[in-house]
């Protein structure tokens, strides 16, 4: 009990000092996750809508397939993307390794088929719904794509918000790509791992107050909104 | 309901099409990130969880911009994992505690040269009431051979890393091999010198570290220093730059600008000036005289 | 403008009013044949249209209405046997149809975010879009709702939005579904009202109700349809008089279907 008072007061003085090294973190975390869910939303989106649209033979395996992808451990995509970056690795002349851009990466591949199921999904329960009415209209693909989109705005964007949970939360693949590096790749979760390895338990359970509060506002916000939205357009 | 057997959205050549664009567009901006990355300032420096968590970095580095405008990225690992990274090529200096993996290193043409930097020593913690009755011993060996007969627990690094190297050595020369009891009373945690800490912390037990994680660690419990001071207790600190023959983009000049740096007057005085606690944590190898 | 009623010799083939100067009629048909899973649900129906008035497909649930229309405007292909709407396929036609079906598919927007759909899909030039939103606002009935949220309309009102969506570009042809199945009197009223309205203005409109007082008030000429036949096709006065189908006439007399 002890810890979590001291806890709660070593997150509150960093929070009200604004102390550098806590802003540097958090905006750090913000800016990996917030670039990789921007990222895989724009793949993410249009390969859902395409696969919930597009009839092709194997797509009853595919929409299986994305949706157990949901539940890939990040940190095997750390892995994976540790030995795509490395210097030994194909992609290693391109210098990613130990950058922000490494942890931009694997967070990206984490999000995406959380995305992209959840597009899919909202994409092809609406499709069902609309898709006399376009046809009667007489849509383009693209149009009837824009329409769906749309139309499907709150739910995607929940899902959306969703895969921003989930990439500000995980440690284990920023922390193999990223190598923790102070000032450089060291973001909030990592940070935690970090001070709890040092045995500064109340200050890592301050910043993991912060996280905490930072991840359960957006899921919150989430919710709000897609309820207020389902209350107004049904 | 009208089931899905009739022609629904028929052919989407243009949204295929569409797609592949996009798909090839994303990629190329990522490339294009990636390129802008390539040539980074500043080099990385593969390090250990021990240099890492002791702040020494975080005192040192400020220093050595000042000096030479160089910024260093340090990656903290385990001795092995650091190893590894330096042969990938992915870091420009490699400052590990193991002087038999660093001669191996350089001889296998990885390394320019192996740079003594500094000291300190390992100690043995355990807990106050010391049930293996190893308080004060000065032979380390002995030490370990007690707790191990008495089959108390023993949180080992278990990750390849320069101190579990040492403490292999340490059972070897006690003549006692724990791997038996391993998930016994032996634990191998697989991880930095900080998570064995609070493994050891937590379950009371003996575990060997380096003395500058111990004074830097936050969560001691009920732990104490119960043996230090033996001669194989020993803990050099190397530094090698990694060639740049077999890895043409290492930022050579500025990775022996770093290790020039340590080894010099500058350097050494500002390794020993460090202190966590007012103790002194590391012993600089090259310039014995310490200034103050 | 002489109605012209003979019959083929194997089927109720009925020919209805002459061609009148329409782009899409007559509407013509020989053996569609629909099924699904080996089931028939549309079995060997011809029909030819030539009049502009209100044509009502009549008969008892699960007669296979929805279907027959939904072949007459496209959206399901026959198994066999064909369709023309004037001289073009009914691909072609659809261009110039709109449909409203039972339930109404109402976008997530704005009620005048559904009727801008309709016009941004269509290419219709921004400037002109306003002003046809208004005039639907203002036929359905719904002046005043614009930025309400569609789905929160109430049913009546749902349903004069979908077939005011459907008209708002004065399609040539206007397919309706049960429109007010699932509306009450009132809101049937208004809906009815809104049709008379469209109808009046020269649409050609069809559509399916299994509802014989709402045929009454509102067809001139009769389609029965009974389990995916066409048994009788007459115009309006004549049907509701003297059915010549025994199944027609049974029917009429509100008795259940075999």
């Amino acid at each position: 009990m002890n810890e979590f008072s001291s806890a709660i007061g070593a997150a509150l003085s960093m929070i009200v000092t604004l102390e550098a090294d806590l802003v540097e973190i958090v905006l750090l975390s913000l800016q990996v996750s917030l670039s990789a869910v921007a990222i895989a939303s724009v793949i993410a989106l249009p390969l859902g809508a395409l696969i919930a649209l597009q009839s092709f033979p194997g797509r009853r395996g595919v929409v299986i397939l994305l949706n157990a992808l949901m539940g890939l451990p990040p940190v095997v995509v750390g892995l994976l993307v540790y030995l795509l970056l490395s210097r030994a690795g194909p992609l290693g002349p391109m210098g990613l390794l130990f950058t922000p851009t490494a942890m931009i990466i694997a967070q990206s591949i984490i999000v995406l088929p959380i995305i992209a199921a959840l597009s899919r999904q909202t994409i092809a329960d609406l499709h069902e719904e609309y898709d006399e009415h376009l046809r009667s209209l007489g849509c383009s693909p693209l149009q009837s794509v824009a329409t769906l989109l749309w139309d499907g705005r709150f739910r995607l964007l929940t899902a959306i918000m969703a895969g921003f949970g989930r990439a500000i939360a995980e440690v284990g693949a920023v922390i193999i790509v990223g190598g923790n590096i102070q000032h450089a790749t060291r973001v909030m979760t990592t940070t935690i791992a970090l001070e709890t390895s040092k045995g500064n338990l109340a200050l890592a359970l301050g910043l993991g107050l912060i996280l905490v509060t930072l991840a359960l506002g957006v899921n919150a916000t989430a919710l709000v909104i897609s309820d207020a939205a389902r209350r107004r357009y049904g | 309901m009208i089931d899905a057997s009739f022609r629904v959205c028929t052919g989407m050549p243009q949204l295929r099409r569409a797609a592949r664009q996009l798909a090839l567009f994303v990629a190329g901006l990522a490339l294009a990130a990636g390129a802008a990355h390539a040539e980074t300032q500043g080099i990385t420096v593969a390090s250990t969880t021990s240099t890492q968590n002791s702040g020494l970095f975080d005192y040192l580095l400020p220093k050595f911009a000042a000096d030479t405008g160089i910024e260093v990225r340090v990656v903290a690992v385990g001795t092995g994992q650091a190893i590894r990274i330096a042969t990938n090529g992915d870091a420009d200096v490699l400052l590990v505690h193991h002087p038999a993996s660093e001669r191996k290193f350089v001889a296998d043409g990885f390394g320019l040269a192996r740079h003594p930097v500094m000291h300190n020593d390992f100690v043995l913690v355990g807990p106050a009431d010391d049930p293996a009755g190893i308080r004060g011993t000065g032979d380390i060996a002995a030490a370990l051979r007690s707790i191990g007969e008495r089959e108390q627990v023993f949180v080992s690094r278990g990750d390849d890393s320069g101190t579990h190297k040492k403490e292999l050595e340490l059972w070897g020369a006690a003549a006692f091999d724990p791997s038996p009891a391993s998930g016994a009373w032996y634990r191998e945690s697989g991880s930095g010198m900080g998570a064995t800490l609070n493994v050891a912390s937590a379950m009371a037990g003996y575990t060997l570290t380096d003395r500058a994680s111990w004074v830097s660690f936050g969560n001691k419990g009920e732990l104490e220093i119960l043996v230090e001071g033996d001669t194989r207790l020993h803990n050099p600190y190397a530094a090698i730059v990694v060639n740049p023959d077999r890895h043409p983009h290492v930022h050579a000049g500025e990775a022996q600008a770093f290790v020039d740096w340590l080894i010099s007057a500058r350097g050494q005085a500002a390794i020993a000036a460090y202190r966590v606690d007012g103790q002194q944590l590391f012993f600089p190898d090259v310039v014995a005289a310490v200034e103050d | 403008m002489v109605d012209e009623a003979h019959r083929a010799e194997d089927r109720s083939e009925v020919r209805l009013g002459s061609s009148d100067d329409h782009p899409l009629l007559p509407l013509v048909a020989r053996g569609l044949q629909f099924g699904i899973n080996g089931r028939r649900i549309i079995n060997d129906v011809s029909f030819w249209i030539g009049s502009s008035g209100r044509t009502v497909i009549l008969g008892p649930n699960g007669a296979g209405k929805s279907v027959m229309l939904r072949l007459c405007h496209g959206l399901l292909q026959p198994t066999s046997g064909e369709i023309r709407w004037g001289e073009l396929s009914v691909a072609r036609a659809r261009e110039q149809q709109a449909m409203a079906s039972q339930h109404p598919v109402l976008l997530r927007r704005t009620v005048t975010g559904n009727l801008l759909h309709v016009l941004r899909v269509k290419g219709v030039p921004k400037a002109e879009r306003q002003a046809l939103v208004d005039a639907a606002l203002q036929q359905a009935g719904l002046a005043g709702l614009g930025s309400r949220a569609a789905r929160t309309l109430s049913g009546g009102q749902q349903q004069r939005l979908a077939i005011a969506r459907a008209f708002v570009l004065k399609p040539a042809v206007l397919l309706l579904d049960e429109p007010t199945a699932n509306l009450d009197p009132a809101a049937v009223r208004g809906v009815e009202e809104l049709i008379g309205a469209i109808g009046a203005a020269g649409t050609k409109i069809l559509m399916t109700t299994h509802d014989i007082a709402q045929a009454r008030r509102l067809a001139a000429d009769v389609m029965f349809l009974n389990d995916g036949r066409l048994l009788e096709h007459a115009p309006a006065a004549e049907f509701f008089t003297a059915p010549k189908d025994p199944a027609a006439a049974r029917f009429l007399a509100g008795e259940l279907p075999d």
